[in-house]
């Protein structure tokens, strides 16, 4: 239990429809350290981030996170309409971050004019992913985050996640895929 | 802040909801002389209640548009996860709703008026009660848009649930046309328009979180 914890569960419960998906979860991530959730599909993966990020209210027990947190799920949250480079740049702007070294980390700087509506599914999750990168928030709730991405899209997340590791950020990943994360912890679920 | 609000007002100037507010009030302009006839003094007369309805209909129309889309695409789950609570939302989409239907509105119940054979002194009276109770009328469509938000048929449950609530508006909007009783039909107005804009951020807020479970 260090006093640098950026997330940290205690005993934690999540009933969702009526249905306890797990109870007495304790989870502490410190400054560079990463868990992956797994388990079959509806065993509360998304759950656990969206917990571990305040927008779900635990059934029981506690949640800490005293680091801001940037969440990656299947919501793409960005304006259809406007050019790529415009709809990270309003996230950034509330922020107070610059879009510009997130695209460049998940290789869409070359996609900056093109509408939000034409990206493919993978060019989609690299440009989420690349607004967890670009924020300044020191926990990674990443949902699936290998999820569309080709194998080069999967080496610059790995590398992504290594820098966001050695500057001190925590990350919470739930995956099916085997993800670039070593020494991970594992939550198993279900 | 600022930007949530100037997001709203790109978002309803690309998707439309500047224009057709406008021209749904339009179009009842026109239609109902026709309906009516072309007797002045009884256009004049009905014209005033019947340009409130044409608003509070045209303050309906973008009650699917309003919260949902961001719902569905995780803009409020962003949002949220930024430590902006939904109050702060609801309140910046208050804003861009208000500003992006209420004075076009104004300006555009100016050629309505003509089209009603309005006095002039009832055309005055008719813009101070728009300035003073579309806000009332932004705020109810904000917080139908909340409730409904990730049902099916939003749209014609949020007329059920809208329109009663809108009666007060309604009815001392209209009222504002009587020179005697105006004066003080436009204070309770205000009143009933501010209350409604009031509460709209804590409603539409929780009804927002409650949606999110």
């Amino acid at each position: 239990m260090t006093a640098a914890a950026l997330l940290r569960l205690d005993k934690v419960a999540c009933i969702r429809g009526g249905r306890l998906l797990f109870e007495g979860m304790d989870l502490v991530l410190a400054a560079g350290e990463a868990a992956v959730a797994t388990g079959p599909n509806g065993a509360g993966k998304s759950s656990l981030l969206r917990l571990a990020g305040g927008l779900l209210r635990p059934a029981a027990g506690g949640v800490a996170r005293p680091a801001k947190a940037a969440l990656a799920d299947e919501g793409l949250a960005l304006d259809p309409k406007l050019s790529l480079g415009r709809a990270l740049g309003f996230w950034a702007r509330i922020d107070r971050a610059d879009a510009a070294p997130g695209m460049a980390a998940m290789g869409l700087a070359a996609l900056a004019h093109v509408p939000v509506r034409m990206l493919s599914t993978g060019q989609r999750k690299r440009a989420m992913l690349a607004r967890v990168v670009a924020s300044d928030a020191g926990l990674w709730l990443l949902d699936e985050p290998a999820n569309g991405l080709d194998a080069e899209g999967l080496e610059r997340l790995g590398a992504a996640m290594a820098v966001h590791r050695a500057e001190g950020g925590a990350i919470l990943a739930a995956s099916h895929q085997p993800l670039d994360l070593p020494g991970a912890q594992v939550v198993a679920l279900g | 802040m600022s930007a949530l609000v100037l997001r709203e007002l790109r978002l309803a100037a690309t998707g439309g909801s500047f224009l057709l507010p406008v021209i749904f009030f339009l179009l009842v302009a026109t239609l109902f002389p026709f309906a009516i006839g072309p007797d002045a003094p009884l256009l004049a007369r009905t014209g005033g209640g019947a340009l409130w309805v044409a608003a509070l209909l045209a303050a309906l129309l973008p009650v699917e548009r309003l919260v949902e889309p961001d719902r569905a695409s995780g803009v409020l789950d962003q949002l949220a996860i930024r430590g902006m609570s939904e109050e702060s939302i609801a309140l910046a989409k208050l804003a861009g709703h208000w500003l992006s239907f209420g004075p076009p509105l104004m300006l555009a119940a100016l050629p309505a008026a003509a089209l009603m054979k309005l006095p002039e002194d009832v055309l005055a009276r008719l813009e101070l009660g728009l300035l003073a109770g579309t806000p009332g009328l932004a705020a109810l469509t904000l917080m139908t848009a909340s409730l409904t938000a990730g049902l099916r048929g939003a749209g014609a449950l949020g007329g059920l649930l809208m329109l009663p609530l809108a009666v007060p508006i309604l009815i001392f909007g209209a009222g504002m046309g009587d020179p005697v009783a105006g004066v003080g039909a436009v204070k309770l107005l205000a009143a009933a328009s501010l209350l409604l804009a009031a509460i709209a951020p804590f409603a539409a807020g929780a009804a927002i979180r409650a949606a999110r479970d």
